[in-house]
């Protein structure tokens, strides 16, 4: 045991991307907020004299923002989420034919086990469909190693790289040998070729076949590329394992001969037919869908996989303990089944429960969005009816009151629409839907809970904050102003936090024919560190024990021992309590001993 | 395998888990050991039940502790730590804070809040160190180092130097909430070895 050499670092797998783009002479990084993806740009930030960091309004832009820079000689990367990249895909499918001069690497991170998204989608069928490698860490210092390769195989190989990591790679932490700064390399600056850079029917074709080449070329630089390599061992099972899952396979199973899969497509066949060739048995293993186990296969190799390992949520070595014949660890201590459980929750004095408190109030259906709105779902709330994606939340309200309008049978009215959505998620993708609402003459309430920040994914500054990533301050979008371009007449501000003000404002907006857009607007407290106001108390001789406090499910405001109590120690003072209790039981407590 | 050390951390999003990672992580790392770590970001730390892993040794491969095998269970909270007891190793020590954060489940009438949780505790555990954290925390006048009381506490079960929990805190809090942080790590180790 030897103490750390300065030159050793313990990184999450997103600080090491990070790190590696920093090390690799990357000047321009940009992305969207999107866990499990967040950090690699904010880590990035601390490395903004040397590379240009932007939060962009969505992943679409980021790319093509990222594609600009990269086609005037830069070394560039983009970060976003798997589901960003459903919206980063258009530029990225030409992007691929048009090809890269400076490095451009798109690192998306995927959430096997949905920690924190909607959906489990596994980015690798991009690369396939994009046509575009894609590579693949497994840990810390692979995802700072495997960025730098990625950025040179971007270079030679003139083509956008896909970095996929998944949340265990993301959000772990290990040791990581650090480098520096690759030296600057003069920039060319963008050099025109019409050819190549404009793909017009008539130049695109021509890209079409070098597309077919190029990826005839990269195909056989995966065979020797040291991102894959096979370590012999015991020869009565070979496995292939790819990505984190290789850890989980080591782990078990430290005798066995393995074939680690780094770059994972276009795949290294001729690693695998040697591989293949080695073994007794062969074993796939890999995280969500069976993509190399269907190519396997269609090398005519014979295989076991997902026969053995799950394809829905994330592996681990629990879960594969019994593919490889291994026995699990057993747990020696059970699990009470009575626990109650403790789901996420809106903050204390989150702003946001005004307004689902308010909603309360009304027969409507709320169509949600992407944010920490989406935890409005859940009782005692249980305010949203729909998620789709970013976006959807206006748009899908729209479409809502129309099939309501056409609806044949008139003899009962149905409830209003209200679509919700947060400030980050308006500017990523609400403004077309709003546009939409007023173009096409729709008649839905759109509520924006403009907390003045991306909140959910840890606070980022986005168009409406005053503020950029590095910290500089810029124009402040708002929400009114592009209500207003857009159209809509009836627009109106509220503060979440007078319950009365809400309630009237959402009851006008519901008894109107024409479309409506509310403002929310009051600042994150977890953002702004500050309590809205004085904690509160509940005064045990004047409470009823109504429950009317408790129908705000605040967390601060706890029901034991037959008895309603304000946690102090959580309370941010936000009065909503104090306004929906009849009996002026809740009011502000005295100071602890330790505050001032 | 058998030479990884792994520890698990549990408690209510917002309770300060992540930094607790980190500090036993990078104390782990001070002392020339392999490190892995996972976390929880993004949602689930919005007032969730939530947990954190470390793992470190000569070589550790997987960031994630399989079930009955964690040296440590530490809990900020006191039921978390039965919620995820199936982790510990049969000779595993728990290390629980007696605070309660009682769930919105409960507030609503969904759930009940165990009023046995101590008895549970001492019934389920057989090494358990139970601990006032936020009353000591209180007496630092820091409500916030509650969780580097646990981090203290926890560390008299693992064979690290205090040295190198100190550069950890060091390197992981700002400066001037250095004292307070290594004040509080001190008061948990010394409670845990009277317990």
């Amino acid at each position: 045991m030897s103490h750390t050499k300065a030159s050793r670092a313990l990184l999450s797998g997103n600080e090491a991307i990070a790190r590696g783009a920093w090390e690799a002479g990357v000047t321009v990084a940009t992305g969207y907020p999107g866990t499990p993806s967040t950090e690699i740009l904010e880590s990035a930030r601390a490395y903004a004299d040397d590379i240009y960091c932007e939060w962009s309004p969505n992943e679409k832009v980021a790319l093509e923002v990222a594609a600009g820079a990269c086609l005037a000689g830069a070394r560039t990367i983009v970060t976003m989420k798997h589901v960003g990249l459903n919206v980063a895909a258009d530029p990225l499918m030409t992007l691929a034919y048009i090809g890269t001069v400076g490095g451009l690497v798109v690192c998306v991170a995927d959430d096997p086990g949905m920690h924190s998204s909607q959906n489990e989608q596994d980015t690798r069928h991009y690369a396939r469909f994009g046509k575009v490698p894609i590579l693949e860490p497994s840990d810390s210092q692979e995802a700072k190693d495997f960025l730098k390769l990625a950025l040179e195989i971007s270079e030679t190989y003139t083509t956008p790289v896909l970095l996929r990591s998944t949340t265990r790679v993301s959000h772990s932490s290990g040791a990581v040998t650090l480098g520096e700064r690759r030296p600057a390399v003069p920039l060319p600056g963008f050099q025109k070729n019409p050819q190549k850079f404009v793909p017009v029917p008539l130049h695109a074709r021509p890209m079409r076949d070098r597309l077919e080449e190029r990826l005839a070329a990269l195909a056989a630089a995966a065979n020797t590329s040291p991102a894959n390599r096979i370590e012999w061992g015991d020869r009565s099972l070979g496995i292939i394992a790819e990505g984190i899952a290789y850890q989980y396979v080591r782990e078990l199973a430290p005798e066995a001969s393995v074939l680690k899969i780094g770059w994972v497509w276009p795949f290294p066949d001729e690693l695998i037919r040697e591989f293949a060739a080695g073994v007794r048995r062969l074993l796939i293993v890999e995280e969500l869908d069976p993509i190399l186990e269907e190519h396997v296969r269609s090398l005519g190799i014979a295989c076991e996989g997902r026969n053995l390992v799950p394809g829905i949520g994330e592996l681990s070595s629990d879960r594969l303990a019994a593919a490889l014949g291994k026995s699990a660890p057993t747990a020696s201590f059970k699990i009470d089944e009575d626990l109650p459980a403790r789901p996420p929750v809106l903050c204390p004095a989150c702003p946001h429960r005004g307004i689902f408190s308010a909603l309360g109030k009304f027969d409507v259906v709320v169509t949600g969005d992407i944010g920490c709105y989406s935890l409005g779902v859940f009782p005692p709330l249980k305010r949203i009816d729909t998620i789709l994606c970013m976006g959807g939340g206006i748009s899908m309200a729209h479409g809502m009151q129309k099939a309501d309008e056409k609806r044949a049978d008139k003899s009962r009215t149905l409830p209003r629409v209200v679509g919700i959505v947060g400030d980050s998620t308006f500017f990523h993708s609400g403004i077309t839907g709003l546009l939409d609402i007023a173009y096409n003459k729709g008649a839905a309430t759109i509520i924006v809970v403009d907390n003045r920040i991306t909140a959910m994914t840890g606070h980022q500054e986005h168009p409406g904050t005053g503020r950029t990533l590095l910290g500089e301050d810029t124009i402040t979008a708002t929400v009114e102003d592009f209500g207003r371009a857009c159209g809509i007449k009836n627009i109106a501000t509220v503060d979440p936090y007078d319950l009365k003000e809400a309630t009237e404002t959402i009851r006008k907006a519901l008894e109107s024919d024409e479309p409506w857009l509310i403002v929310a607007r009051s600042p994150c407290p977890l953002y702004t560190k500050k309590s809205v106001g004085p904690a509160r108390r509940v005064d045990q001789e004047l409470c009823k024990k109504c429950k009317a406090c408790l129908r705000l499910g605040c967390p601060a405001i706890e029901w034991a021992n037959d008895e309603i109590r304000v946690n102090e120690l959580l309370c941010g003072g936000c009065t909503l309590c104090e306004q929906v209790c009849k009996e002026g039981a809740i009011a502000i407590a005295a100071a602890g001993a330790c505050h001032e | 395998m058998s030479k990884t050390t792994s520890i698990v951390m549990v408690g209510v999003g917002g309770q300060g888990i992540l930094l607790a990672t980190q500090i036993a992580a990078r104390a782990a790392l001070i002392m020339g050991f392999d490190v892995k770590t996972n976390e929880v970001h993004g949602m689930a730390q919005r007032g969730g039940s939530v947990m954190a892993q470390i793992r470190f040794g000569e070589k550790v491969y997987s960031p994630l502790v399989p079930e009955g095998t964690a040296n440590v269970l530490a809990s900020l909270e006191r039921i978390e730590a039965l919620r995820f007891a199936s982790f510990l190793a049969p000779d595993g020590v728990a290390v629980v804070s007696r605070q309660a954060i009682i769930p919105v489940t409960v507030s609503s009438g969904q759930a009940k809040y165990p009023t046995d949780a101590e008895d549970r505790l001492r019934k389920t555990f057989r090494r358990l160190a139970y601990i006032d954290a936020v009353g000591v925390a209180e007496r630092l006048c820091d409500t916030r180092v509650a969780n580097v009381i646990i981090l203290g506490a926890m560390s008299a079960a693992l064979d690290l130097p205090v040295e190198c929990w100190k550069e950890a805190i060091a390197q992981c809090v700002k400066p001037r909430f250095k004292d307070v942080n290594v004040s509080a790590f001190e008061e948990g180790k010394r409670l845990a070895v009277s317990v």
